[in-house]
């Protein structure tokens, strides 16, 4: 093959250009990495197991209110909401009764039981109810991960939510969720990723999420999530014992009740996990308990990648000039001789 | 032979001829009708019903992931596996084309088009294993890239098309279409430098997938430095699957190569192999601590028995001078590392996870259809690379 060496660098250096030239779409790539910044409008949950009893109306009203357009669970043509029969033999399918978060429940509350159970939110001897659900992310690893970018998290009330028709169901959310939340329509032949997407259909319309809204005794309350927070802070200063008026639905509601406090785990779960969640959570035995890992790092788990692929471009960079280098030096020979 | 002209007409016809003329390998004495060539068809007809019910069925009809177990046997055998067996081609490719050594140029075209059917059987592998298989090409104008699964599904594009435009000559030259060969000469050498870029990237990127999952994949295999493991083992498996499947076409095909090709592979597989050995082990000390594959858990087993046949036996092995002259005892050794780095892609897809995974009450054991399918697809890649190897020059005898 005659092509000299001239030649060659002119055909090499003008592919490199372009593929800078075409690497500079790729600039505001500094921009693209996740914020790790509270969104301004941010709103959450704060769920207090220990004033949780178990009713399960959140659940109930999550399956209704999210099996319509826009909802989480929606799916054309379906009009009941998908109950689960849970492997109950006498379950005649109107009763809803799922073990687990699944393709078609996206909050379940559960039940924490040790010993003979006797006493509410200890350990031992003891039983406690809990909730799980998506802990929508400040800086969500599904949202990082999405190679077609169907996770999104709200700009504005920082919501993480879902896009089927971008979806490839590679599942990939599922493994990076630290929090093991992403469901998969498994017995689907056109699956959907399934998970808690904070009402947002709802809050569009200036509602609440649902679950907050069935919750009698405020263990589920909705709000800005700065609110929240200092809520929960200011449960966790209370004495064992000490009155406090606990609001119903809505941070900072007129509707209250009044009661005496649990004794309290000193965390609000969410707070540092994953680097920081908008649903937040307090509990009267230890997180770790309940079901919840405790060895979830305390940053955003998005930038862990994200070092990785800042460098891909240098790459491209690296091997065509050093490979153009070591061309010329182990082909110079060849060329001499050609000419001589 | 038949005579294609009188069936697909003139034009179509002599290019059919000229396709199927297999005088260029007949010193290679191939022979097709084979029991083994009949047990690969049969996998094949049978992997392509277990693909058709998946694709109509769904996932969890054909394989027993579930939540808790995402990815499975399709993710970590056919696609972190099989690219890391197509580690070789980038490396031959470059030490002929970029480095100009010529001695490896009699095995270029073959390690070229290994690495072709691997990246393939991870590309079928990878969209049957999505569950909205129809819009697998969503990432490929849907850019994220916060992605490195996007990262690698556009590598995989690209790679899977350098491959192909490297692989082309044997196929033009057949149809002597010598424009077209010239074009695919004078790129040639960019297509090489692309394909290392993207193989580099490639390599590591699989790991880099893994970066994402601090909490969940034991510590013996997760930590920062993990997407240069996997290019540093994927370097490892290229050289001793290059060098493996030189030797193995050398027995069952008549044709010899050079032992001091295969010597020159078994270098490459002693320096990286070190430089891997030294890496593990430094991350080891670390991360858990150089005992933590001692503790007698499944994982610590699963490490000690993929850093034993991948890594220390065969270092070992190639310490002694009896072996690296000896063409069979390097096969054995090759083997070694391929099963090594392959326990390595299960133990980072499937053991490593495993403690958190059924921590939450999730248990996986690959279905019956999960291991047809990935049967299926290896018999595709070797059956495809002996069609390769009887109808196209793939062995150009070296001068």
């Amino acid at each position: 093959m005659a092509i000299s060496r001239r030649k060659f660098v002119k055909i090499v250096a003008g592919t490199g250009g372009a593929l800078v030239a075409s690497g500079t779409p790729l600039a505001p790539l500094a921009q693209a990495q996740l914020s790790t910044e509270l969104p301004p409008q941010a709103t959450g949950i704060l769920y207090d197991a220990t004033l949780c009893v178990g009713c399960k109306a959140c659940m109930s009203k999550c399956k209704a209110e999210n099996n319509v357009p826009g909802g989480a669970l929606y799916k054309k043509g379906r009009s009941t909401p998908p109950y689960e029969k849970g492997n109950l033999e006498a379950n005649n399918g109107i009763w809803d009764a799922p073990r687990e978060l699944s393709g078609d429940t996206l909050n379940i509350v559960k039940l924490y039981k040790n010993g003979n159970a006797q006493v509410k939110d200890r350990a031992v001897n003891g039983y406690a109810f809990f909730k799980q659900q998506c802990l929508h992310c400040i800086s969500p690893a599904c949202v990082s991960v999405c190679p077609a970018g169907a996770f999104r998290k709200d700009p504005e009330n920082g919501a993480v939510y879902y896009l089927a028709e971008r979806c490839i169901g590679c599942r990939y959310c599922q493994l990076a969720c630290p929090f093991g939340v992403p469901r998969y329509e498994w017995n689907s032949a056109w699956p959907e990723v399934r998970k808690c997407q904070l009402c947002r259909h709802r809050q569009e319309k200036g509602k609440m999420a649902a679950c907050a809204e069935a919750c009698p005794t405020g263990a589920t309350i909705f709000g800005k999530v700065v609110e929240l927070r200092e809520e929960a802070k200011r449960r966790l200063a209370l004495r064992p014992g000490e009155e406090y008026r606990y609001p119903i639905q809505v941070v900072g509601s007129k509707d209250w009740t009044v009661r005496g406090a649990a004794h309290y785990v000193a965390q609000v779960y969410g707070l540092k996990e994953a680097g920081g969640t908008q649903n937040i959570m307090l509990s009267g035995i230890s997180f770790e308990l309940l079901g919840f890992k405790n060895n979830i790092p305390n940053y955003d788990l998005p930038r862990l990648t994200w070092a990785y692929i800042s460098k891909v471009l240098w790459v491209f960079f690296w091997v065509f000039s050093a490979g153009t280098a070591t061309y010329q030096i182990t082909h110079r020979k060849k060329d001499k001789e050609g000419q001589s | 032979m038949i005579d294609m002209t009188r069936y697909a007409g003139q034009t179509a016809g002599t290019l059919l001829n000229r396709l199927l003329d297999d005088s260029v390998s007949r010193h290679l004495g191939i022979k097709l009708d084979t029991p083994l060539t009949r047990v690969m068809i049969s996998l094949i007809a049978l992997a392509a019903v277990v693909a058709g019910y998946r694709l109509v069925f769904g996932i969890g009809a054909a394989s027993n992931l579930n939540d808790q177990w995402p990815w499975g046997l399709w993710i970590g055998f056919d696609v972190l596996g099989g690219v890391a067996m197509a580690a070789g081609a980038f490396m031959i490719a470059g030490a002929v084309y970029i480095l100009n050594w010529q001695k490896y140029k009699c095995i270029a075209r073959a390690s070229i088009l290994n690495a072709f059917f691997g990246y393939l059987l991870a590309a079928i592998s990878i969209t049957l294993d999505v569950g909205r298989s129809l819009v697998i090409w969503h990432p490929l104008v849907m850019w994220q890239i916060n992605s490195i699964m996007f990262i690698v599904a556009l590598h995989l594009v690209l790679y899977l098309s350098t491959l192909a435009t490297e692989s082309s000559p044997m196929v033009l030259e057949k149809l002597g279409w010598q424009r077209a060969l010239d074009g695919v000469h004078r790129i040639m050498v960019g297509a090489v430098m692309f394909g290392v870029a993207l193989s580099l990237l490639h390599q590591s990127s699989l790991g880099a997938n893994y970066l994402i999952v601090p909490g969940k994949l034991s510590p013996l295999w997760y930590n920062k430095h993990l997407p240069y493991q996997f290019l540093a083992s994927a370097l490892m498996m290229g050289f001793s699957m290059v060098s493996f499947e030189t030797i193995l076409t050398g027995k069952v095909f008549k044709h010899s190569v050079p032992f001091d090709v295969i010597k020159g592979l078994a270098r490459g597989i002693m320096i990286v192999g070190s430089f891997y050995l030294v890496f593990k082990l430094f991350e080891l000390v670390q991360g858990p601590g150089l005992m933590a594959p001692f503790d007698g858990s499944l994982e610590g087993g699963m490490w000690l028995l993929e850093m034993t046949v991948g890594v220390v036996l065969p270092l070992l092995l190639l310490a002694l001078p009896s072996v690296r002259r000896n063409r069979n005892k390097l096969f054995a050794v090759d083997i070694l590392v391929i099963f090594g780095v392959l326990f390595n892609r299960l133990n980072v897809c499937i053991f490593g996870v495993a403690r958190y995974n059924t921590a939450f009450g999730g248990d996986y054991f690959p279905s019956a259809m999960e291991w047809i399918l990935t049967l299926g697809m290896i018999a595709f890649a070797v059956l495809g690379f002996k069609l390769c190897a009887k109808y196209l020059n793939l062995f150009p005898e070296p001068h």
